[in-house]
């Protein structure tokens, strides 16, 4: 069972977000790159697949230097190989190019599952599993809660509005990740220290035929906070609580009229 | 190429209200100078097909198939290229639920385009739409375009833009010739019990978090969720504690939402879950704590003890 992870370096959940110089992207100072947690679920099941079958777990990224940190903390955790696409940053959010990016690495290599989280966290398309899966020419499942792997074929728990789906596919397929489909493992000290002599291999994004930039399918022309949100009224419930579930109703059906 | 091609999903013959919001929302847009297309996938939905009309639809593209009876994303990207064919349209709406975000993409890499998800606003330039979306969980906002691809794929986001029902008649046409070579195909459909109303869908959602202090709790929440016909959310605390199915889980790695009314109960407020909901358009807070930093993006709050406010809020909205 040979498992493929793509993984993106997106920056921490808990950032501030600023806006960046050129008013299309964030401010990068200060900026702690991570993992992006649907990702961590991906390589999870991956290892939990290959620790039961057999069979290695490579991890894929394309992205700028600071991607090279998050492809070591999947190393750290027990993937057994990884791949870095240098590049990323004039094709951020442009879903079609960064799945034919890793199409290109992919078509050449064996694997039986390519597993990826359903949404890089920021960017937020949650596009370039199906993406991939068009331009491989594979069967995809996304929002995948549950996962059974079995002789040449997938069951698998899809998470839509108030209901699951089971979806059943033939293998190989590429299979969109969501929180609830397993608890990730930390790195240990062990693990940390093997993963600084694991090899990356690294490629430019150039020699896979793909000019960054030349051919976008998504521009972003600006990029903006959200306006601050004026003061509310604040009523103290300490005292009379029921007094205050009053007036709270009153206030949203009166002034707010929102119930 | 002219035209809005508007996927149109349902469960069981009933229309996704997502659905019938970009029906409404292409013909807002006045077709982007041409007409409005449906595209409906299923099983014994010629019924059904007909009612589009009302909401915007000037044509209805049917494909009626017993393959089709469950969502497989290669059969349904199928039946949309078959519209596209047909309509050549300049853009395609989808819904931004679970179905349309998973078909979009595939139908966009389909046709060599990209796609813009989660539209808040969509501005017609010429004959190309710029699409205002939510990025880094509604921390921040996207304008972004297609880069003069045609046509534009975009998902909208459900509960954004309204459904408005107009009248109007539509030529219903059925799609044939459909290959519907299926690999990944939906065996069943489970409904959670008594949970037919997602957060991601609901106009109105009441969320918990580590202030309900366990699991028997969300009792509570679900009483004055009930009493407002809205959805329980939860903050991620709630989730890791393992209280409550992550499926309710609202915040940057949950669910994105901005309904109308957001009432959180016991919830402190990490950037995180305010990523998730900090779009909605009333917010409300129910904390002990005067400190909590969910205040400061309240409209309304109540600082007191969500045991002690909940109860009699719940009478008091039943007595409305």
């Amino acid at each position: 069972m040979n498992c493929i992870v793509c993984v993106a370096s997106v920056p921490d959940t808990a950032s501030v977000i600023k806006v960046g110089a050129d008013g299309k992207g964030i401010d990068e100072a200060g900026i702690k790159w991570i993992v992006s947690p649907f990702d961590e679920y991906a390589l999870e099941e991956a290892l939990q697949l290959t620790e039961a079958k057999g069979g290695e777990v490579t991890v894929v990224t394309y992205g700028p230097a600071h991607a090279e940190a998050a492809l070591r903390d999947c190393l750290a955790r027990g993937a057994h190989q990884a791949v870095h696409v240098l590049g990323g940053e004039a094709t951020l959010g442009d879903s079609l190019t960064i799945a034919k990016v890793l199409a290109a690495v992919l078509k050449d290599r064996e694997f039986d599952i390519v597993l990826c989280g359903i949404q890089g966290v920021g960017t937020d398309c949650s596009q370039v599993g199906q993406m991939l899966a068009v331009l491989l020419d594979l069967p995809s499942v996304a929002i995948v809660t549950k996962l059974e792997v079995g002789d040449g074929s997938l069951t698998a728990e899809r998470e839509v509005e108030g209901a699951k789906e089971i979806v059943e596919s033939p293998l190989p397929a590429v299979v969109s990740c969501q929180k609830g489909l397993n608890e990730p493992r930390y790195a240990a000290l062990k693990g940390i220290m093997a993963a600084k002599k694991k090899p990356v291999e690294k490629i430019e994004v150039a020699s896979l035929g793909i000019e960054e930039g030349a051919d976008p399918f998504y521009r972003v022309e600006s990029f903006t906070l959200p306006p601050e949100k004026a003061a509310g009224t604040i009523i103290q419930g300490a005292d009379d609580p029921s007094a205050a579930a009053a007036e709270l109703v009153k206030l949203l059906r009166e002034e707010a009229k929102a119930i | 190429m002219a035209g809005i091609l508007v996927f149109v999903e349902q469960r069981d013959g009933e229309v996704r209200k997502a659905s019938l919001q970009a029906l409404s929302e292409a013909k807002r847009q006045g077709g982007a100078g041409g007409t409005v297309t449906a595209v409906l996938p299923g099983s014994g939905v010629g019924d059904i097909a007909t009612g589009l009309s009302a909401w915007g639809a000037d044509k209805v593209l049917v494909a009626d198939d017993p393959n089709l009876l469950r969502y497989s994303a290669e059969g349904y990207a199928e039946v949309v290229a078959k519209a596209v064919e047909t309509a050549q349209p300049s853009a395609i709406f989808f819904a931004g639920t679970a179905m349309g975000r998973d078909l979009a993409p595939r139908v966009a890499a389909q046709l060599g385009v990209g796609a813009i998800p989660d539209a808040v606003a969509l501005t017609l330039d010429g004959d190309s739409f710029n699409v205002r979306r939510p990025v880094y969980s509604s921390k921040a906002f996207a304008e972004a375009n297609t880069a003069g691809k045609t046509p534009q794929v975009i998902s909208l986001r459900p509960n954004v833009f309204a459904a408005e029902e107009t009248g109007g008649s539509a030529e219903v046409v059925a799609i044939d010739g459909l290959s519907l070579s299926i690999r990944a195909l939906v065996k069943e459909l489970v409904v959670v019990a008594g949970e037919e109303l997602d957060v991601a869908e609901a106009d109105i959602i009441v969320s918990g978090g580590r202030g309900i202090n366990g699991p028997e709790n969300f009792a509570l929440i679900r009483e004055l969720a009930d009493a407002l016909d809205g959805a329980v959310g939860a903050s991620r605390a709630a989730v890791d504690a393992g209280w409550i199915d992550h499926s309710h889980q609202v915040g940057q790695t949950g669910k994105v939402v901005s309904p109308s009314l957001y009432i959180a109960c016991g919830i402190s407020g990490a950037i995180q879950h305010l990523a998730g909901m900090n779009s909605s358009k009333i917010i409300v807070a129910i904390n002990k704590d005067p400190d909590a930093p969910i205040f400061k993006i309240a409209d309304y709050g109540v600082v007191g003890d969500l045991f002690d406010v909940i109860p009699p809020m719940v009478a008091a909205i039943k007595a409305l």
